[in-house]
């Protein structure tokens, strides 16, 4: 703890009086009175957060352009859109582009967001994600200060997407970074968004990010979210999404890895009409530790909500899926949906799954599937009838199995990368090119 | 349908709400060593029973209760108002030796509750044992069993006789750190079931055990354990009720069985605590800790529960699957009405190769209530080829009732399959338009529903028991319709 307390003064002494600066302090106080949830606490019952409490980090003060631009073109996605790279959470304007924006659509880094527009960027600042929730989105407020705001008007439709990439390179201390994503999407409006975590493997970093999404009536954003943090790194993540009527928000989650990934993502369907779609891939090999929390509150009629989440482990390999439908009383006509389907390949690997609903409605139809199992004897069979080896059949049904939530990728550079990940970190790899 | 109608339907009367005017021996509330030490001379205990009455009575006082995770809310207990131990008839009198010396108010008090405790009105062939408070009041068919071979008498008796059994398997299954409630049930305990089938013996009929509780401010802390070994069958009922009072009544009990190889024990259970009145006042809280222990390969346990009773029950029937090809099973109705609230399910622990459960949950939730499946699903990597299904299910009737589903399933190996599915929906109006519309009235046709959701549990209950669990449904759910 005190290490964040060092930090912390550090960080916040040279803030300006105000909102903003009372804010970190009260969040601070929270985060001390919390805790590292290490024991007893029902949201962290599978996901062990000692080593990473015992871990001292430091804020980056620099970087190095050369590692950052290598590693961007590596491992990163790059497609036509919007882009703002942070390299160990600071802005990097070198490799960002931000030269075709339109008129309705603001894009900035939160660090500009908060000296252009400080009160218009308060406003949006923990009103989802405030210091009263959970211990990592308070150290996350108390050490807000970059990020990316976004901001789309009403009746706008924007092509492009939008790429936040959040790099970490190797530095000679363990860092960290608690980026802040603000997104409103004005009524009618439609937004692509991608969000990368990409690290190097050499790299001992912990990010802590959270983002706040809010839809207006009739708009749409879907989110992609790409994480591969790299082997000796941290990624807690937490996505507040607030949904006006008739709001439609799509999530693709790909998790490939990381030392510890933890992902929290709470919908709150506000408005009539409004549905969430997720999905998602845990994809983890070695000693990974991948978890995704899912909470959707329906708290107005005629809301819905589908859930797909798929698990691939290998190794010693840990999943956990909890995934949470709460429809309020009086919320009728509710359609809730949730599956996560789990696929052990080694002895070692282990699943925790929890699919949960919490209902004070009657006319709903609510339903959820959990399965672990292995893959079919009979397409195997089939498969290896036609000629194919056992390593490649198996390979390919892993591949086919996963190819349903990766599917879902629109964006084709995106899907490419996923599945091309996926298909080389698999026991017995297949080759894409040779099929 | 409007709530009203529904309301309507769902209003039901508690017909063994009754008390029996009955002197009784009862402990003044409170509880410390000195109770338990009178509990146990009471029962004239050998030594190290009171050691282990003890030892869990001070391990007990360091532990908390579960009221944290558990989705129910109700009052914190008060365990020094709680009276532990309550007998019938007076002082200083000797226990019945037959069933000939048992007072005939307790004998007309079963009669009333439909459990005949006369041997030759048994005609069903069910032998039962009987217990009233604190102590069993009696058990019939003994001898019928004894010549099987079969030992099934009180546990206090057994103590008494059968001390080296007891011994060797009581707190095995549950030891007294498990949980609160095993810990203050292992300090308290008084009477409840003791029930022993040797190798290769199949049970010539079926056991059953009945409680009631009836003294006013009193707790029941029963314990059952229930022994088959190699190859040894049994099949156990369990029934309880208790007055209509408005002060909620405690009700702990600890439910053990062990299986050695080849064996199987079924155990079926339809609870009707008091479940409160209209306005949610009164009624019983039900902690309850059963667990069965696979010990052997190929031994099977079977839980079945029709729950329909108490205000708060708290209940997770599970089976330890230890041996190799062994199976459990777990089928449970739960029907909660007005402010009875539930947190029920099972808990199945694979550490067998081969081992395999099944579990079927159907819940029904109506009136103000609240109701969840709490169950966990553990296969450890020792358990290759592990194989679970469960299913849960729960029907919404009104909507101002709860229906709640916390699944966990901890998975540490690649051979096993698992696989869990839920739905919660309310009675479909296209279901009951059919009904009705072939000339069914609309309570008939939501009765029909409801068995039917229910069908896959009663199938599984021995027969005289399925006929009443359906009767009790109905009840239950009179005059509601979906």
């Amino acid at each position: 703890m005190n290490q964040y307390a060092e930090a912390f003064e550090a960080f916040n002494r040279h803030a300006e009086s105000g909102w903003l600066k009372s804010q970190r302090i009260a969040a601070f106080a929270r985060f001390e009175h919390l805790g590292f949830p290490i024991n007893g606490v029902e949201a962290w019952k599978y996901t062990n957060t000692k080593a990473l409490a015992k871990r001292p980090f430091v804020l980056a003060e620099g970087y190095d352009l050369q590692a950052a631009q290598k590693l961007l073109n590596e491992a990163a996605v790059t497609l036509d859109s919007h882009q703002l790279v942070f390299v160990n959470g600071i802005f990097v304007p070198e490799l960002s582009d931000l030269s075709s924006l339109p008129q309705a659509l603001v894009v900035e880094p939160l660090s500009e967001a908060l000296d252009k527009e400080l009160e218009l960027t308060c406003g949006m600042m923990g009103r989802l994600a405030g210091i009263d929730s959970d211990v990592f989105t308070a150290l996350n407020f108390a050490f807000a200060g970059e990020g990316a705001v976004i901001r789309v008007g009403n009746n706008q439709v924007i092509d492009k997407p939008i790429n936040l990439i959040h790099l970490s390179t190797a530095s000679d201390q363990p860092q960290m970074s608690h980026p802040r994503i603000l997104i409103a999407a004005g009524s009618s409006s439609q937004l692509q968004l991608v969000e990368q975590f990409v690290g190097d493997d050499e790299a001992v970093h912990f990010t802590n990010r959270v983002a706040e999404v809010v839809l207006e009536r009739n708009a749409q954003l879907t989110h992609y979210l790409l994480e591969t943090p790299g082997d000796q790194s941290w990624l807690i993540g937490r996505t507040q999404v607030e949904q006006q009527r008739d709001s439609r928000y799509g999530c693709h989650h790909m998790n490939l890895g990381g030392k510890l990934v933890r992902d929290d993502l709470v919908c709150d369907l506000n408005g009539k009409g409004a549905s969430s779609h997720f999905s998602g891939l845990l994809f983890g090999r070695n000693k990974q530790h991948l978890d995704i929390h899912s909470l959707v509150h329906h708290n107005a009629p005629q809301t819905y909500s589908h859930e797909n989440y798929k698990a691939i482990l290998n190794d010693k390999a840990k999943g956990v899926f909890n995934g949470k439908v709460v429809v309020k009383k009086d919320s009728q006509q509710i359609q809730a949906d949730q599956s996560n389907a789990n696929l052990l390949l080694s002895d070692q690997a282990e699943i925790d799954t929890k699919p949960e609903l919490e209902i004070y409605a009657d006319d709903v139809k609510c339903s959820h599937g959990a399965t672990t199992g292995q893959l079919d004897e009979t397409a195997l069979f089939y498969l290896k009838s036609r000629g194919l080896s056992d390593e490649l059949a198996r390979g390919l049904l892993t591949l086919a199995f996963a190819n349903e939530v990766i599917d879902e990728l629109k964006l084709a550079p995106l899907y490419k990368r996923v599945e091309e990940s996926v298909a080389g970190h698999l026991p017995h790899q297949v080759d894409l090119e040779e099929l | 349908m409007a709530s009203e109608e529904m309301e309507q339907l769902v209003r039901k009367e508690y017909k063994q709400g009754f008390v029996t005017d009955i002197e009784s021996d009862t402990l003044p509330p409170g509880l410390d060593e000195d109770v338990i030490r009178h509990i146990s001379a009471r029962k004239n205990e050998p030594d190290w029973l009171l050691e282990w009455r003890l030892e869990a009575y001070r391990h007990w006082l360091t532990m908390k209760d579960p009221q944290a995770w558990a989705h129910l809310s109700y009052p914190e207990i008060d365990f020094q108002a709680v009276s532990y131990y309550s007998a019938p008839g007076a002082k200083n009198k000797d226990a019945p030796k037959s069933l000939d010396e048992v007072d005939p108010k307790l004998l007309e008090t079963f009669d009333k509750l439909g459990i005949p405790l006369h041997e030759r009105a048994a005609l069903a062939g069910v032998a039962v044992d009987a217990v009233f408070d604190s102590v069993s009041v009696g058990t019939t068919f003994k001898d019928k069993l004894a010549e099987a071979g079969v030992i099934f008498c009180s546990i206090s008796e057994a103590v008494q006789e059968h001390p080296e059994l007891v011994k060797a398997y009581l707190g095995t299954v549950v030891p007294h750190t498990d949980n609160y409630y095993a810990a203050l049930n292992s300090a308290v305990f008084t009477d409840g079931s003791f029930v022993f089938v040797p190798k290769g013996v199949t049970c010539p009929m079926e056991l059953s055990t009945y409680f009631r509780i009836n003294a006013a401010n009193t707790g029941q802390f029963e314990r059952t354990l229930i022994v088959c070994e190699e190859e040894a069958q049994v099949s156990y009922l369990e029934g309880c009720t208790a007055p209509m009072r408005d002060e909620n009544q405690l009700h702990a009990a600890v439910v053990e069985l062990v299986a050695l190889d080849d064996a199987y024990i079924k155990y079926s259970t339809v609870q009707n605590w008091y479940p409160g009145d209209e306005e949610g006042k009164g009624g019983i809280y039900n902690f309850v800790t059963k667990r069965g222990d696979c010990r052997g390969d190929r031994s099977k346990i079977s839980w079945t529960q029709v729950e329909t009773g108490s205000a708060i029950t708290w209940k997770y029937p599970s089976c330890i699957l230890r041996g190799k090809d062994s199976v459990g099973e777990f089928y449970s109705v739960a029907v909660t009405n007005n402010f009875q609230q539930a947190d029920t399910g099972t808990k199945m622990i694979h550490l067998g190769e081969g081992s395999r459960s099944t579990i079927i949950s159907k819940g029904i939730s109506a009136g103000r209530s609240n109701q969840s499946y709490r169950g966990l699903v553990k296969v450890l990597p020792s358990a290759k080829n592990a194989r679970n299904f469960t299913q849960c299910d729960s029907l919404l009737l009104g909507d101002q009732c709860g229906a709640h589903t916390f699944p966990y399933q901890e998975i540490g190996n690649s051979s096993t399959q698992v696989e869990h599915e839920a739905t919660t929906s309310k009675i479909g109006e296209d279901q009951l338009f059919y009904c009705m519309q072939r000339g069914i009235s609309e309570e008939d046709s939501v009765n029909m529903i409801v068995n039917g959701f229910c069908k896959d549990v009663f199938k599984e209950l021995p027969m005289e028991f399925a006929v009443e669990a359906e009767a009790l449904l109905n009840v239950t759910l009179e005059g509601a319709v979906g």
